[in-house]
């Protein structure tokens, strides 16, 4: 079970080149299992992700998970999937390794444990630039994994991957989440979101348009902007 | 032309007969050239990945120092460490002044910036890939380092060929600190550079070919394993 929430975020503001990217965003995140973040191109969505794993620091405003800030000590809680997974020059088991390695919390049984999960024990000496761009997002997913994070962020995960991949990375997700790991992800997949998601955020131009259960985001959405997203229109 | 095909046939000789002189010769150079390498990369590999990782008031007239020692002209280096070698240098106490670690002292002063200067460049894009990936990973700075230096193995043992290549071919530095004297400082360019002057050519010739073949055993390493790496994506 996650002890790091209630994620709470306040007037959370970022401006980068004169420019507010994020202005003013304030959500409460208090429950487990998978909120999916959402919102058009260009909304944000990947910076609040970064800014809420600390990868990014905010212009102004706060976020504190279970009341503590956001610091180093809490990114060991945490752990992230890009869309673009970046693996080390190495082969599938040594990015495992150099995580548990970093983390301390080395064991090959951990990392056979984790590759088995995602598919890819049979992979173990191959090197890990080779795999196909399905097979390195899992690969990415296991090494977010092996740090045990309480909290898992995801950036487009399974964009553009076949669908056996798609389906892989989801049923490991959901597993996870079952499990009582934060899941914060970004998609633009209005199924998977249906799928996964528990609550949904919905950003829009840096600031948060809405926030609901899934069931209602996706029956009764209450924001112009997300009726006008689900239904395929392009807002200005 | 005859007199140069003879010179030809004379420095086979002398290489085919493992000629004493000829070997000697050969050790000397490379052991100085090889042991000039060990420290430059010693020095200069960590010096490029603290470069390349770390952002501080300065870098950049660090970069462009960097870069301007990689031209160095060996002459001046010779002249600075002969200054500084010499009897009635700072460190002439050390009496290292025409022995073969005043050559070493001199090689690596020329190429440790080549290593700093190019390991740096590879070892920064590396870590523009890596470093959002270590920071969620929350990796520390020398386990960072040591990860860049360990990823970027193959494309930093071609910078480490290419200071072994300025290193072996060089003659201005090594000449005027080690003197060139015969069986204790005379290395493959200095005597050519000697037998030449004297009209020795088979044994200055027998030297070039060895130079060549050094040269391109070097690149042709480079090659390879530049190959080998692409093939497994490891560089």
């Amino acid at each position: 079970m996650s002890t790091v929430l209630p994620l709470r975020v306040e007037d959370l503001t970022l401006i980068l080149g004169g420019e507010k990217l994020i202005d003013g965003l304030s959500l409460t995140m208090a429950e487990p299992g998978i909120s999916v973040i959402m919102g058009f191109n260009g909304a944000g969505k990947s910076l609040f992700l970064r800014l809420l794993h600390g990868l990014v620091p905010q212009t102004s405003g706060s976020i504190h998970w279970a009341g503590e800030g956001n610091s180093e000590n809490m990114r060991l809680r945490q752990a992230m999937v890009f869309q673009s997974p970046i693996l080390l020059r190495r082969s599938v088991a040594a990015n495992i390794d150099f995580a548990l390695k970093v983390r301390g919390l080395g064991s090959v049984r951990r990392r056979d444990e984790l590759l088995e999960l995602v598919g890819l024990s049979h992979m173990l000496e191959r090197p890990a630039r080779l795999l196909s761009g399905g097979e390195q997002q899992r690969l990415a997913l296991a090494r977010a994994l092996s740090c045990r994070p309480e909290v898992l962020f995801l950036d487009e995960p399974t964009a553009n991957l076949d669908p056996a991949s798609v389906a892989l990375i989801e049923d490991t997700l959901k597993g996870a989440a079952a499990d009582g790991m934060k899941i914060i992800f970004v998609t633009h997949d209005v199924g998977q979101a249906r799928r996964m998601g528990a609550e949904i955020v919905f950003l829009h131009q840096g600031k948060l348009e809405e926030q609901s259960p899934a069931s209602t985001f996706f029956t009764r959405p209450v924001s112009r902007v997300s009726q006008a997203y689900l239904a395929g229109r392009i807002v200005v | 032309m005859h007199g140069f095909e003879s010179a030809f046939g004379l420095a086979f000789g002398l290489l085919f007969s493992a000629d004493a002189d000829l070997m000697e010769i050969i050790a000397l150079s490379l052991r100085v050239s090889l042991t000039a390498l060990l420290v430059s990369c010693l020095i200069g590999l960590p010096l490029g990945a603290l470069v390349a990782t770390c952002r501080f008031w300065g870098r950049s007239a660090l970069l462009v120092l960097m870069n301007a020692l990689m031209g160095l002209p060996p002459v001046v280096v010779g002249l600075i460490v002969y200054l500084y070698l010499s009897r009635a240098g700072p460190l002439g106490w050390m009496q290292l002044l025409y022995t073969p670690t005043a050559m070493i002292i001199a090689q690596t002063i020329l190429i440790t910036p080549i290593i700093a200067a190019l390991s740096r460049q590879i070892l920064e894009d590396l870590h523009e890939e890596y470093s959002e990936q270590f920071r969620s990973l929350n990796v520390p700075w020398p386990a960072e380092i040591a990860a860049l230096l360990w990823d970027g193995r193959f494309s930093l043992i071609t910078v480490a060929l290419a200071g072994f290549g300025r290193s072996i071919a060089e003659v201005g530095a090594v000449i005027i600190v080690g003197g060139n004297i015969d069986h204790l400082t005379r290395v493959m360019t200095t005597a050519i550079a000697l037998e030449t002057s004297k009209g020795d050519l088979p044994l200055a010739l027998a030297l070039g070919l060895v130079l060549l073949v050094i040269a391109l055993t070097v690149n042709a390493l480079a090659f390879v394993m530049r190959q080998a790496a692409s093939k497994f994506a490891y560089a």
